[in-house]
């Protein structure tokens, strides 16, 4: 006699233990320190606190760890993390203008108060494999410190062009009296700025990186200039309720990208330029770039432009750039479907034998 | 046919778009059973009024009173928004130069024609199927391409099935932007013809943009001309195409009907 | 449902994963979605430790509910021992450390996925259940703006576009699933992936019926007793699947009944989808 299949229970246990001895690997190989993931793979780092929304380097670390590399699960991990943690209030504004800079680059302007400060980056390396690596010996030269320490004074290219008037003014909503928070408020439509920027920020970077790509190749144009990019250090302040004034926490380190886009005007706004904008945590260049880009193009309706790309499409872009929502759904259709596919199972089979008859009939 | 009180009122209405004038002082009523022209060159205007006048477009100034079934003369932009959507899915229609924007392309014609009837309650397949069969005769289309995708069918086709989905509701208002454009002379003719006739049965009020004249005169009662976003001409169509008063209007008339 | 401790669980999560704030948020919004039977009312939904798609929202609505003395019963397509099934089941035994069963009867609170119990369910219960798209309108119309638009005004004609050209194209409502209704007889409402043939149980169902749906970030409701009509023509009435096969474990002929591939030469059988229900009977028939 028939019996239906049983032991989910059993076999679900088990395969978690499979899948722990997979992460572990060959014990003879040592087992991988979270100060390992946490100082050599950095850049993995910074992408799953951006994403994960969440600043802590060494519980990024163990996600990637317990993740076995995969970042968007790493991601996942530390957001089911994050949405546990108590909720004391809001910090006070960050000032990307106070930066303790690492990394200061202009695409705009050949020299600019504070210098180019090209710091740490990929960009120049040839991209050849350095098969020294592969060795156990990995101690690189230190690096050339300058004679003199940077400028204290490093003006953002943005508040240089402001003083013409040459760049539109960014003022926060009076009308609003808190920011938006899409942790704790689903989105809404229309989406404002403050609640599109931290969908992007939170949003994944392939998504974001390919939007932002189709905007140069002619999906919603919108003439990008990298203003400025600028990575470093930036105090975090909060005011605790019993004390009524802000007070230093620590400090993060950011990634801010200030795009420069051409604005043609109206006959109610002179010609300026306008701006896209993208902060991450961490050095990701990549994604605050990408952001900046996506940030403008959902900006084309308020500004008057035609909007018929995919990056320009506010529903399209946030509803979809979140790859903890996406990568879920994608992967429930491994889940049983049994039943919805019987029921079209009966209804596929009643079609056809009603065709059938029909044929017969005729 | 003619009755005593007006359809549609507008009076004082205007348009801009961000300080650039579309249209504005528009004055003008419409009487039942009336067709209206609009006419003028592209940028003229026109189109913008149209929306102004069917609640596609909210207008920048003036009123737009229509007197409805139930309650009489109404302002259209004080209605709430489901009484405005509500007329504009029963008494009115719209007919748009590119019928793929009237149509749900990726639906039968039975659908098409259909929606609107389900869409005010009727929940018999049945009936509501033999009257997308009645409607179809009435726009001269073959019935036997009712369960057909809008996909397979040709400009002309597509024009009356579009009008064959406004109407089935009978609507008292049709606003029509250039019907019979993008279509092939031979096809506008008979379009033309199937319109007329269906003006005159059905006893509609219609206003027709064009920047067609010989459209203009075969269909319409009467003739607004528009130019730089005003009306610089009112009259009945013949004596406006025959005996244009205004420079613009008899330039107008001029350029298209020199051989 | 009665008092919570603050007793809390494995690891120094609170009783039932969610901390007290955002149970309270979601109560709110289900008492609202009760308000207001189908519709769908947004909510702040939290990350779950389960991924999106399997089944946070139906787990923060029964999380919000739960208190010490429920009973618990997880199926997935009516089963209490599909795999996703145990997991969520595991997830409150570890985080609420609630008493489970797989008796429909003994049950307080149902989550399912994708069916209905075939056993009534009574006054004071709660089936919960686990929405992937709350959206009826959404397959026809892609934009939130305009279905939220279309629900404030019951613009509904659309709906029935969709069944008339299914009645065109096949000359029969060719959804099987996820089948649309209308709620107290102003709402459309997806019921969820249930086979339509669970549709006509959601009708003045006694127990409270709550619709969890975490990654869209909805929750909406049916109270007791309270009508759902799925959208028909009144010429091409709506009906449930029916098999010819009975049960072959317990010789049911009026359940859903899965198909069981049984070897590679096309021979199958058919057992009730509902495991419960289908180990009852043979139990009774036991004794």
């Amino acid at each position: 006699m028939y019996v239906a299949v049983k032991g989910g229970e059993r076999a679900i246990l088990n395969s978690h233990k499979l899948l722990d001895e997979e992460r572990r690997g060959d014990p003879r190989v040592p087992t991988l320190g979270l100060n390992q993931i946490e100082q050599q793979l950095g850049r993995a780092v910074d992408r799953v606190m951006t994403e994960g929304a969440l600043y802590d380097r060494h519980l990024a670390a163990l996600a990637i760890k317990q993740a076995q590399g995969d970042l968007v699960e790493a991601i996942f991990l530390l957001r089911a993390y994050r949405t546990t943690l108590p909720r004391f209030g809001y910090g006070v504004a960050i000032d990307t203008a106070a930066m303790a800079i690492r990394r200061r680059i202009s695409a705009t302007f050949k020299d600019l108060p504070g210098g180019q400060v090209l710091g740490a980056t990929f960009d120049y390396t040839h991209r050849l494999l350095d098969f020294s690596l592969a060795g156990e010996h990995d101690s690189p030269p230190a690096a050339a410190v300058g004679p003199a320490p940077l400028d204290a004074a490093m003006p953002r290219v943005v508040d240089l062009l402001n003083l013409e008037g040459l760049i539109e003014e960014e003022r926060p909503d009076p009308a609003k009296d808190r920011v938006s928070d899409l942790t704790r408020e689903p989105l809404g439509f229309p989406a404002p700025r403050d609640m599109r920027l931290q969908n992007l920020a939170r949003g994944d970077e392939g998504f974001l990186l390919g939007l932002g790509y189709s905007t140069q190749r002619g999906y919603g144009r919108n003439h990008p200039f990298a203003g400025e990019i600028r990575v470093g250090e930036v105090a975090v302040a909060f005011v605790p309720e019993e004390l009524g004034f802000a007070i230093e926490i620590g400090e993060v380190t950011l990634t801010e990208c200030q795009m420069i886009n051409q604005f043609k005007g109206s006959k109610s706004h002179p010609p300026q330029f306008t701006r896209g904008y993208g902060l991450a945590f961490g050095h990701s260049e990549r994604k605050t770039m990408a952001m900046a880009l996506v940030d403008r193009a959902l900006r084309g309706q308020e500004l008057g432009e035609d909007g018929e790309a995919p990056a320009q499409d506010a529903e399209f872009v946030l509803y979809h750039s979140d790859n903890v929502e996406a990568s879920g759904f994608v992967q429930h259709l491994k889940l049983p479907h049994y039943v919805d596919f019987q029921s079209e199972l009966v209804m596929v089979r009643a079609m056809r034998a009603a065709q059938g008859e029909a044929a017969a009939d005729d | 046919m003619i009755e005593a009180a007006p359809l549609l009122s507008v009076s004082g209405l205007g348009h801009d778009y961000d300080g650039i004038i579309a249209c504005r002082h528009i004055a003008f009523d419409l009487w039942p059973g009336e067709v209206l022209g609009v006419v003028g060159e592209s940028g003229s205007g026109k189109t913008t009024l149209l929306n102004a006048l069917s609640a596609r477009l909210i207008p920048t100034t003036g009123t737009v009173r229509y007197r409805t079934r139930e309650q009489g003369m109404v302002e259209v932009y004080r209605l709430s928004e489901a009484e405005r959507r509500m007329l504009m899915r029963t008494d009115w229609g719209f007919v748009h130069q590119n019928p793929r924007e009237g149509l749900r392309m990726s639906v039968s014609a039975g659908a098409n024609v259909g929606e609107r009837l389900m869409a005010v309650g009727a929940r018999h397949y049945g009936e509501i199927r033999a009257e997308a069969v009645r409607w179809l005769e009435q726009v001269e289309m073959d019935t036997g391409r009712i369960d057909d995708s809008p996909r397979t069918f040709s400009g002309g086709m597509l024009q009356r099935l579009q009008i064959a989905r406004n109407l089935v509701t009978k609507p008292r208002l049709v606003f029509m932007d250039e019907p019979t454009g993008g279509l092939d002379v031979s096809v506008q003719a008979r379009l033309l013809d199937l319109l007329r006739g269906l003006v005159g049965d059905l006893g509609l009020s219609a206003i027709i943009v064009t920047h067609d004249l010989a459209v203009a005169r075969m269909l319409s009662h009467r003739l607004l001309v528009m130019w730089r976003g005003e009306v610089v001409e009112t009259g009945l169509t013949d004596q406006v195409l025959d005996d244009p008063q205004h420079p613009y209007s008899q330039l107008l008339v001029s350029s298209v009907l020199t051989p | 449902m009665t008092d919570e401790s603050d007793t809390a669980g494995e690891n120094g999560y609170n009783f039932a994963y969610l901390d007290e704030q955002t149970k309270r948020m979601i109560r709110r919004a289900i008492l609202k979605a009760v308000a207001v039977p189908g519709y769908q009312v947004p909510f702040g939904s939290r990350e779950m430790p389960l991924p999106y798609g399997w089944g946070t929202g139906g787990i923060q609505v029964t999380a919000a509910l739960i208190g010490p003395d429920d009973v618990l019963k997880v199926i997935d397509q009516g089963a209490d021992d599909t795999t996703n099934a145990v997991s969520i089941r595991r997830f409150f035994e570890r985080t609420a450390a609630i008493a489970t069963t797989t008796r429909t009867v003994e049950a307080t609170i149902i989550q399912t996925r994708h069916r209905i119990p075939e056993t009534p369910l009574a006054p004071g219960q709660i089936l919960v259940y686990q929405v992937p798209q709350p959206e009826p309108l959404r397959r026809l119309v892609a934009s939130e703006v305009e279905t939220r638009t279309m629900h404030a005004l019951e613009e509904y004609g659309v709906m029935h576009v969709r069944l008339y050209e299914d009645i065109a194209r096949h000359g029969r409502i060719a959804t099987a699933y996820d089948y649309p209704v209308k709620v107290n007889g102003r709402y459309v409402m997806a019921p969820s992936p249930i086979p339509k043939f669970d549709n006509p149980k959601m009708d003045r169902n006694p127990a409270l019926q709550l619709f969890g749906a975490g990654r869209e970030k909805r929750i909406y409701a049916v109270p007791p007793h309270t009508s759902v009509k799925s959208l028909d023509f009144d010429d091409h009435p709506f009906e449930i699947e029916r098999w010819n096969e009975s049960c072959a474990l317990c010789g049911a002929t009026e359940t859903f009944l899965d198909e069981v591939l049984t070897d590679d030469a096309g021979g199958r059988l058919f057992v009730c989808s509902d495991s419960d229900y289908c180990h009852e009977r043979r139990v009774v028939e036991d004794d």
